[in-house]
């Protein structure tokens, strides 16, 4: 796997106001196999439309996305979407929401019940297959939205502040579950998140945002062995510096530079 | 229980005034009366010869076969107007103009259309239920929360997957607002609408309206009461029939 980002560059139309704003000024980027990399930066700093735009949702934009040297036009399984609102189908058991990739592909009832009770069963949800998303609780909910993800397979996982949502314990949860997913499935990451000890818990590269339009600041490097100590040197040292990073962005806003 | 205690102690307060001769009954018929008529439409009928269930089936057959025919286009219709903006664009403005019309206003035109009979009544029942039926159901498929359907294309959702796994069941809950309303609407029209589709000589609208031309308001009453009691019952189906189909809610 290998996904290139090449000069994406991205500016909103309002037709009404006959008015431009710029979201992403320029981005470059390159994803190897395997990797987990977060992306932070300032709120509203167009995090959310780069992830947009490298799962084929977002269709006018300027620059190119490659998903091992093919370019990506649409929105497929090949690249998984995890939204911070989970955005589960209400109508849809657990069992049935996980399974609802498989039912597009045309896969059968018993097959696909059974691949998505595996999920279900190492995800550690047993019991709620045939609960609705409203009775189940945050951090249950995003487990049942990244199964449906990772049930198709994808190349790539990109989270949206999968977490954003959720109180403090839960998140903590929720870091360490998807780190152990992580380590043992392979997957490649791509983590939008605006809490930077997140970033610096699950990453092995952070790339630090602008305010809009966003530009790259900054990325850092960071090979730690997993798990790891959300209190030691390094970690701290990366965090000072990049709320550092961040503030100085914050101020900037303020001052309308 | 207790909370139809005040409707009790109603009915018992004017059974005692008419039993008091607070009102003649050739007016207001007392509530034993109207339970007398009641058994009268059960078994000599209004007119005679023409028993109550009979009207009951065909006020329930017309009402039936004009609601149908609401959800059958107006569903559909409401999907793709929520669905495709061109289409809410087109056809917004003729709604617009057309629902205002009270379904009873259409009443002349029918007859002059369809002519006296069960045509014109459906007609008049349809256009009761239509727009209730199409407008919510459009607003469903506009409330339906785009990441929704977002999530579905990144499973590799076609536009075939989009409408029929997250456009009809995303907008159930309000097309089953929409039936309800509609189907109460129906249910009101029905007695005017059968001023035009009575050449049958059957129909809730019809019973009640004889009895009012040889002077029995104890009939018309009795009539009003299995009018209403019917649309409860039908209302109370619906919902049953809606909570069992979403249980998510």
């Amino acid at each position: 796997m290998h996904l290139e980002l090449v000069g994406i560059k991205k500016t909103f139309i309002d037709e009404k106001q006959g008015k431009e704003t710029s979201a992403i000024a320029h981005i470059d980027l390159q994803i190897e196999d395997g990797q987990f990399i977060s992306i932070v930066g300032p709120r509203g700093c167009g995090k959310t439309t780069l992830l947009r735009i490298i799962s084929g949702l977002e269709k006018s934009f300027d620059g190119e996305v490659f998903l091992d040297g093919q370019k990506i036009l649409k929105p497929n399984h090949e690249v998984a979407l995890v939204f911070q609102q989970y955005a589960l189908f209400p109508w849809r058991t657990m069992c049935q929401n996980i399974e609802m990739g498989l039912e597009i592909m045309g896969i059968g009832k018993l097959e696909r019940r059974s691949m998505a009770e595996e999920y279900i069963r190492s995800f550690g949800m047993n019991g709620f297959e045939d609960q609705y998303p409203c009775q189940l609780s945050g951090g249950m909910q995003q487990r049942v939205a990244i199964a449906r993800s990772l049930i198709m397979n994808p190349k790539v996982v990109l989270m949206d502040e999968p977490f954003g949502s959720l109180d403090s314990q839960t998140r903590n949860d929720m870091q360490e579950f998807l780190m152990d997913l992580w380590l043992k499935r392979n997957l490649t990451i791509i983590f939008v998140t605006h809490n930077v000890d997140e970033a610096v818990f699950l990453s092995d590269r952070i790339v630090v945002l602008s305010k809009r339009p966003a530009r790259v600041l900054r990325a850092f490097e960071f090979n730690s062995p997993r798990p790891r100590d959300r209190t030691s040197k390094v970690a701290n040292d990366i965090r000072r510096e990049i709320i550092g990073i961040l503030r100085q962005e914050r101020t900037a806003l303020v001052c309308g530079q | 229980m207790g909370r139809y205690l005040p409707l009790l102690l109603l009915i018992c307060l004017w059974q005692l005034l008419c039993s008091l001769g607070f009102f003649p009954s050739y007016v207001l018929p007392s509530p034993i009366e109207i339970i007398n008529a009641f058994q009268a439409l059960l078994t000599i009928g209004m007119p005679p010869g023409h028993l109550l269930y009979n009207h009951v089936l065909y006020s329930l057959y017309r009402v039936g076969l004009g609601f149908s025919l609401a959800c059958v286009l107006g569903i559909p219709l409401g999907l793709l107007m929520g669905w495709f903006p061109q289409f809410y664009r087109l056809f917004s403005p003729i709604i617009e103009l057309v629902r205002p019309i009270p379904p009873l206003a259409w009443i002349p035109i029918a007859i002059v259309w369809l002519g006296i009979g069960i045509r014109s009544a459906v007609f008049i029942i349809f256009l009761g239920a239509f727009f209730p039926v199409l407008l919510n159901t459009a607003s469903g498929v506009l409330s339906i929360n785009p990441i929704l359907v977002d999530a579905a294309k990144t499973l590799n959702a076609t536009q075939k997957d989009i409408f029929f796994k997250v456009l009809v069941p995303g907008s159930l809950p309000s097309i089953f607002v929409g039936m309800r309303i509609g189907m109460g609407v129906a249910w009101m029209t029905l007695v005017a609408a059968e001023f035009t589709g009575v050449k049958e000589g059957y129909g809730l609208g019809f019973m009640i309206m004889t009895a009012r031309d040889i002077q029995r308001p104890d009939e018309i009453l009795a009539g009003m009461c299995i009018i209403g009691m019917i649309g409860f019952t039908i209302d109370w189906l619906l919902r049953r029939w809606e909570s069992s189909i979403k249980p998510w809610e």
